[in-house]
């Protein structure tokens, strides 16, 4: 248990140091890094002093360990953009995304899971199939497309719910540190579209999942044994196959948390919510670097975070990987 | 017992598909045979979108002002003319689909090529290779799968800006369809490798490297033959997939020029409107990109329960 | 026969409907079992045992399905009973057993936990006095240190103890027949002869008939009463166990008993039934067997023949109606 605790350490610490190696390349050969630093706005005198201070001249793996010591403490630098620290822009934006993703994560499990357990149950009936059609119309809508058509009906033509932005935030702990839209009502009158928009693509997903998986369990053998035992239907299916069901569910779940905070960026954009992803759209079309690199270790650092979590989530549930030796005898 | 008539020929290819379970299994689903009826009419539409046409919306000499924000043609003010209404320079907005349509498909599809070579290519070479070679092609395969595709799409989309900024369109094309390719390789290279490895420990493979035929021959003409179902039905999704993706880039922004429109380019500019009450110039071109990856996406499915022997 | 039979076999008929038409999986099959009585049937892969096995505890994998005859436990129709009847009937009167130890078993639970499931299903127990006769079975099973075991997973144990932990299962609500399907099958040589042994001891013990499906003639001639040989979906002979190894009267089982060597005999070749068993989409017409047997009459390309009366067993041969019966 420990070594495999340990492996997964490790690779994780390769993977983000893969990344930052990528960012490293993005700040220093793609635009200026001085620039990247010091905005557009720094005499020449300044450039000049960075330029020493950062030590451009110093061999390659010394200033890529810079760069990661940095980063380690979120220095990224001023947005070319905006002029402003990167960290101070990413952490203001920080909390809409996770609320967003958070709220379009529960729409998309608690809708999409017993819908799959259904159409796995029901295979081949009249509402299995609409509810099959329908989350393939679900894959097949593009995430901007979704967010378009309700903003459509329920902002233009219904006129019930607002099309942009946040609403009213409150902040918690007293200063800036994080703002919430959950505790008003405009928040989450603002949240509602945006969270319906992000979550259908996983939904979808993880409807089409379940039932996959839900169908591959119900044709094993102990489903067969359970039913030949003379089990009650309901301790069939909702004892041993949905457990069962659930255990890879949860896995590729846990990492869809990491690309629905991606998934984010399209949806922000449609519905202006400021959150990480409209600020990394805006670095993308400005080609400001920092934000960019920045961005690109964080969502590395939750990736790596969340498949850590779910990697142990796993050995919590499943027996056969926390015990290494069988007993032995006949 | 009969001697086989040496004259009578086996079945020929064509003669055997139509035989067999794919075919029948497709006569068979309604669903399948209008998705590919849709299919094939938004690809025939799109590739021959100038002669299709009814005007052609990038010819600015014969834009119309006064004809701008027309309606559809069955709402009060629209015109026959201009059957699904215009956008706000007079655009006709059928045309303006087919056209738009045919960029989204060169890109998927052209993307989706890119996609499944590299994927089959670094499969094979993993698979058999083994080794070393193996180890980190599939340690770079589980980097990747960890990061969405719009994700990557988008950075290499980015950097590609950055690094040239005054790029030609051809090069921003270039971009965007490696861009696209880059996030979807990994599955077939998985698929692949795991085919290859299956393979690579039979005999006839062991006998075949023993009389020195060389690696790449047997991988060509072996393997590569029992692998392409899977890579098919993946494929087909994928181009659902590519096209969605291409889509979501243009409307962003950041996917293709604003010269040669797409699918995503026009629901965006459509989008400003959509306050004003002129939904059609966004709804259209989205409900043709909805058909194109719904259609794409029933024919994969099919494809792939068709192809499936276990469900036979 | 003095005690009437525990279940009854009519007529079955189990059907397949496929695109290319309809399959006949079971063609007419028909026999009985005493209470307490081990029937054992033979045949090769493909034949129709299993599916028999299936039809009686009302497993048949859809799309197949009984399109004739009846299954008769103690003398009622169960073959045409709603699903929740059926149910209930599952497990506590008929219990079954499959192939795979390691498949059977749910991964997740406690060995315990699936044991007490099945016992208060069907039984009216506390939970309490379920564990008591849970932890009973196992030991009856013969797995050692049964307290501590019970709580544990299937993973920790090995091949032979799952098996025993599945026969527990099947007896865990007490009835009265159990269909086991190559029990043995997938287990090493040196556990097969335990668990074979166990499972007629324990069966025996609790009063209860077996229909022992297997391809293994060893295993029949140890364990059964009586013997079934199917072939091609039908029944070829049926009669008790010594009768049918030593004295067959039909020419497939003939030569299934001459295929198998003996440790007295000295030959040079294996010896072999030529040709191999037809598939259901080709079963040809008359008797089955008749391609392949070497006492073929005209009759046997046309007319399928019944089980008829041969002596000391039952054959489905024109042979036998001809007095032209021979060893």
């Amino acid at each position: 248990m420990l070594a495999f605790v340990l492996r997964r350490l490790l690779q994780a610490v390769v993977v983000m140091l893969t990344v930052a190696f990528l960012a490293f390349m993005l700040f220093q050969y793609v635009g200026d890094p001085v620039t990247n630093l010091l905005g557009q706005d720094a005499t020449q005198e300044q450039r000049e002093q960075l330029r020493r201070d950062l030590g451009l001249d110093q061999p390659f793996p010394v200033q890529f360990a810079r760069f990661v010591g940095n980063a380690v403490q979120g220095e990224f630098g001023l947005s070319l953009r905006q002029g402003r620290k990167v960290s101070t822009l990413i952490a203001e934006r920080f909390p809409a995304t996770l609320e967003l993703a958070l709220a379009a994560a529960v729409i998309a499990l608690v809708v999409g899971v017993p819908l799959g357990v259904y159409a796995a149950l029901r295979r081949g009936g009249f509402g299995s199939q609409v509810v099959m059609t329908l989350s393939l119309l679900g894959v097949s809508l593009p995430t901007f497309l979704i967010g378009i058509l309700l903003i459509l009906f329920f902002a233009v033509i219904l006129k019930w719910l607002p099309s942009f932005g946040r609403g009213d935030t409150v902040a918690l702990f007293g200063g800036s540190a994080w703002t919430t839209g959950l505790l008003t009502l405009d928040g989450w009158k603002h949240l509602v579209l945006p969270a319906i928009t992000l979550s259908v693509f996983q939904l979808a997903l993880i409807l089409r999942l379940v039932r996959a998986e839900m169908l591959e369990v119900l044709r094993t053998d102990y489903v067969k044994f359970a039913r030949a035992r003379g089990l009650e239907d309901r301790a069939v299916y909702f004892g041993h196959a949905l457990k069962n069901t659930l255990v890879p569910v949860i896995t590729i779940t846990g990492l869809q948390l990491g690309s629905l905070i991606a998934f984010a960026i399209i949806t922000e954009t449609v519905f202006q919510w400021p959150g990480m992803g409209f600020l990394f759209i805006q670095a993308v079309q400005f080609a400001d670097v920092p934000v960019m690199a920045a961005y690109l270790c964080l969502i590395a650092l939750i990736f790596v975070l969340v498949n850590l979590i779910v990697d142990l989530l796993y050995f919590a549930v499943d027996p056969r990987l926390r015990i290494e030796r069988p007993a032995g005898g006949h | 017992m009969n001697m086989p008539s040496p004259t009578a020929a086996a079945p020929s290819a064509l003669r055997r598909f139509f035989d067999g379970d794919v075919w029948y299994s497709f006569r068979n689903s309604p669903v399948a045979m209008l998705a590919a009826v849709i299919a094939f009419v938004c690809v025939f539409c799109a590739a021959f979108a100038p002669w299709v046409s009814p005007h052609n919306p990038f010819d600015l000499a014969s834009l119309n002002l006064a004809d701008a924000r027309l309606p559809p043609a069955w709402a009060e003010d629209g015109q026959m003319r201009y059957l699904l209404g215009t956008d706000d320079q007079g655009r006709d907005i059928l045309s303006a689909l087919f056209y738009g349509a045919r960029i989204s498909l060169a890109v998927g599809m052209a993307s989706v090529l890119l996609s499944v070579v590299a994927g089959v290519g670094l499969g094979l070479l993993a698979g058999f290779a083994g080794g070393k070679v193996d180890a980190f092609i599939m340690r770079v395969c589980d980097v990747m799968l960890s990061f969405p595709s719009i994700l990557i799409a988008l950075l290499i989309d980015g950097v590609g800006r950055a690094l040239f900024p005054n790029a030609h369109d051809t090069l921003a094309f270039g971009v965007l369809i490696f861009a696209i390719a880059l996030s979807g390789w990994v599955q077939y290279a998985r698929t692949v490798r795991g085919s290859t490895m299956v393979e690579r420990n039979k005999e006839y493979v062991q006998a075949a490297r023993v009389i020195g035929v060389a690696p790449w021959r047997i991988m060509f003409r072996h393997v590569l033959p029992n692998v392409m179902g899977p890579v098919l039905v993946l494929a087909t999704i994928q181009v659902a997939a590519a096209i969605l993706t291409e889509a979501t880039l243009s409307f962003l922004g950041v996917g293709v020029p604003p010269t040669s429109p797409s699918l995503g380019t026009l629901i965006r500019i459509g989008n400003d409107f959509l306050f004003s009450g002129e939904w059609w110039i966004t709804i259209f071109p989205g409900v043709m990109l909805v058909l194109i990856a719904l259609s794409v996406n029933l024919l994969g499915d099919w494809l792939r329960d068709a192809l499936n022997p276990r469900l036979r | 026969m003095a005690t009437a039979a525990l279940l009854e076999v009519d007529h079955l008929r189990v059907e397949f409907p496929t695109r290319r038409g309809t399959l006949l999986a079971l063609d007419d099959v028909s026999f009985s079992i005493d209470p307490g009585e081990v029937l054992g049937v033979v045949g090769e892969s493909g034949a129709g045992k299993s599916l028999t096995g299936a039809a009686i505890i009302g497993l048949l994998e859809p799309p197949g399905r009984i399109a004739g005859g009846q299954i008769r436990l103690e003398g009622q129709r169960i073959d045409n009973l709603p699903y929740e009847k059926m149910r209930a009937i599952r497990g506590r009167k008929i219990g079954a057993i499959f192939q795979d130890p390691l498949t059977s078993l749910n991964p997740l639970y406690t060995i315990g936990r699936q044991l007490t499931e099945t016992i208060q299903t069907h039984l009216p127990v506390s939970s309490e006095e379920a564990r008591r006769r849970a932890i009973r079975l196992l030991q009856e099973t013969g797995i050692p240190a049964a307290e501590q075991r019970i709580d544990q997973y299937p993973h920790q144990f090995s091949g032979g103890m799952r098996q025993r932990v599945v026969i527990a299962l099947a007896l865990a609500a007490e009835p009265k027949l159990i269909v086991a399907d190559e029990p043995t099958t997938a287990l090493d040589v040196s556990i097969q002869a335990q668990i074979i042994s166990l499972l007629k001891r324990l069966c025996k013990e609790h009063g209860a008939a077996v229909m022992l499906v297997t391809h293994d003639m060893g295993v029949i001639a140890e364990t059964c009463d009586r013997v079934a040989v199917m072939y091609a979906g039908r029944i070829a002979e049926i009669g008790p166990v010594h009768d049918v190894i030593n004295v067959p009267a039909h020419p497939y089982t003939v030569g299934l008993m001459g295929s198998i060597p003996a440790m007295d005999e000295e030959r040079e070749r294996l010896a072999q039934i030529e040709g191999a068993m037809p598939r259901l989409t080709a079963i040809p017409r008359g008797c089955a067997f008749n391609p392949r047997c070497p006492r073929a009459m005209e009759r046997c390309r046309q007319e399928r023949p019944e089980l008829m009366d041969a002596g000391a067993t039952r054959s489905a041969c024109w042979l036998v109606q001809d007095r032209k019966v021979s060893t």
